[in-house]
């Protein structure tokens, strides 16, 4: 998910849609230093002050060539490449399409065991595939002990990326970028007036805009509550504290069930919004390396 | 224009990384001769865990007012044997405690009724993923395997039943723990051949495919055993 266009990495102040088409013009350098700045706090939201706030960490020029100042090209091609993403990040980001599809495929196979929730005998709580079992395709292991040893064996790398990703968010301080901090509601709603059109100029951002953070913020919460609800349901007994946690067991598991869906929900605006916001961030989330309009670090 | 052909090169390569995640997915596939084998490996270790990690030899399953009790008629009862299995000669019915230990038993229906006994209302954990509240009386296990003073070698112990070979393995520890129990009521009523009469495993510690009914006989063993849905490739220890 990302953006609209807006007004950045002008050193100076221009008029913002000039602004917008007026980038550092590095020479298309391939191999450009990654990053320079630390990820830093920002100055509060807010379309005034604000305005200076993208001076993205300026990108050294490649060795060798003086940079220029601004210029008025706008294509992606004359931009300079940034690295944008660590190759934790793109790990996680990679083998969390792969396991939770297997987490997913294989958990709508242990679902057909027993295709409702609430209490044995009814009545079932609401559930648009109560009764229903998940067509062939979308289901991994071929029975239920097959779909209930995958979904324990992707679990294990699920649960080991997760926390191997939070590591390296806290430990490097990119979670300053992710994060959705209290300071980010109003922000967040000057990106969704913009979205909205009802705000003209798009607001400054860092590396990721208020209602990005809150989306990536949401998303892996969600994450670590299906993990925290799938051990619910795993171990009742042992775990007695987690179930009461989600209300019961048999709440724990609709709720395990639910998270689904809306991880599939999450992955399908996302990958909307990359198509259709910034399509150079897809090249950034698999090479690193990032030539497109919105800064790569706050 | 450059963003263009950049975007499309991309779409393609997403397209190169879907395509093997799709077919994983697809088909009911659950993971062919090179994979399953691998994934039981995965799943002994996620008994290892079980048993050494998560498991309390002392933890208690919560228990239930009476009045929770799912009605018997939404309380399933599963068999191997259609119909019902009942024993060869119901009136000289014994469990046999044999295998790795040093005082061979054989009880009658008597002389478990006899030993202390354990009255719960618990809730069962289906494999399947439902759940229903019984109240369940029985002898703790541990009494009778006391009774049969295992030896050093033992480490774990099989049930044999009169239901078409069915049987289960089971890990010490959860034998040893307070709420497992040889049933021989359900409901406060003796068991029904549904529920595995005369003589069943309990325990609100471990799936329902575990808890074996129509016990004949008990083995303490060294060497782990298998089970009737274990060897199918269902998880080994099913606590929950």
């Amino acid at each position: 998910m990302s953006d609209a266009p807006k007004p950045e990495s002008a050193p100076d102040a221009q008029p913002p849609v000039a602004q917008r088409e007026a980038e550092p013009a590095a020479p298309p350098a391939e191999e450009a230093p990654s990053r320079t700045g630390d990820p830093g706090e920002q100055s509060p939201a807010g379309p005034g002050p604000l305005a200076h706030e993208e001076a993205e960490p300026a990108v050294p020029p490649p060795a060798g060539s003086t940079s220029p100042p601004v210029s008025p090209p706008v294509s992606n091609a004359r931009r300079p490449l940034v690295k944008r993403h660590h190759g934790i990040v793109r790990a996680a980001h990679w083998l969390n399409t792969f396991l939770l599809s297997g987490m997913i495929a294989s958990g709508l196979q242990i679902y057909s065991a027993f295709r409702h929730f609430g209490p044995r005998g009814g009545p079932y709580w609401p559930n648009p595939w109560d009764d229903k079992v998940f067509p062939q395709w979308s289901r991994l292991g071929g029975w239920l002990a097959g779909g209930l040893n995958w979904h324990f064996a992707l679990a294990w790398p699920f649960v080991l990326t997760g926390v191997a990703y939070l590591a390296y968010m806290v430990l490097s301080g990119e979670w300053r970028t992710i994060l959705f901090r209290p300071r980010d509601v109003p922000r967040a709603m000057q990106m969704q007036l913009y979205y909205l059109r009802l705000r003209r100029e798009h607001p400054p951002q860092g590396k990721h805009n208020a209602l990005q953070k809150g989306a990536y913020s949401f998303i892996f919460l969600l994450g670590v509550l299906s993990v925290a609800s799938g051990f619910a349901i795993y171990k009742p007994v042992q775990l007695a504290w987690l179930v009461t946690l989600f209300g019961g067991y048999e709440l724990a598991r609709f709720w395990h069930f639910w998270f689904v869906f809306v991880f599939i929900v999450f992955t399908l605006l996302h990958v909307a919004l990359v198509f259709l916001v910034d399509p150079a961030s897809l090249r950034a989330m698999i090479t690193g390396w990032y030539r497109g309009r919105f800064p790569s670090h706050d | 224009m450059t963003d263009r052909r950049l975007s499309r090169r991309d779409l393609f390569r997403l397209g190169l990384a879907a395509g093997p995640a799709a077919l994983a997915s697809s088909c009911g596939w659950d993971g062919g001769p090179a994979l399953v084998p691998k994934l039981r490996a995965v799943s002994r270790l996620n008994d290892w865990v079980g048993e050494k990690v998560l498991l309390s030899s002392t933890r208690l399953a919560p228990q239930y007012p009476i009045r929770r009790r799912t009605p018997a008629r939404n309380f399933p009862a599963y068999a191997q044997s259609h119909p019902l299995p009942v024993p060869a000669d119901p009136a000289g019915w014994a469990l046999e405690v044999g295998g790795l230990v040093r005082r061979p038993q054989r009880l009658t229906l008597a002389m478990i009724e006899a030993l202390p006994r354990v009255t719960y209302t618990v809730k069962h954990h289906c494999v399947e993923g439902w759940t229903a509240i019984a109240t369940w009386t029985g002898a703790p296990l541990s009494s009778v395997i006391a009774m049969a003073e295992p030896t050093g070698e033992a480490r774990y112990l099989l049930f044999r039943t009169f239901d078409a070979g069915y049987s289960n393995g089971w890990d010490f520890k959860s034998a040893m723990h307070p709420q497992t129990i040889l049933a021989y009521a359900w409901n406060d009523l003796p068991l029904t051949p549904a529920h595995g009469a005369p003589l069943r495993v309990y325990s609100p510690l471990k799936l329902g495919y575990k808890l074996t009914k129509y016990l004949s006989s008990l083995t303490l063993t060294a060497e782990r055993p298998g089970g009737f849905w274990e060897d199918l490739g269902y998880p080994w220890l099913g606590g929950v």
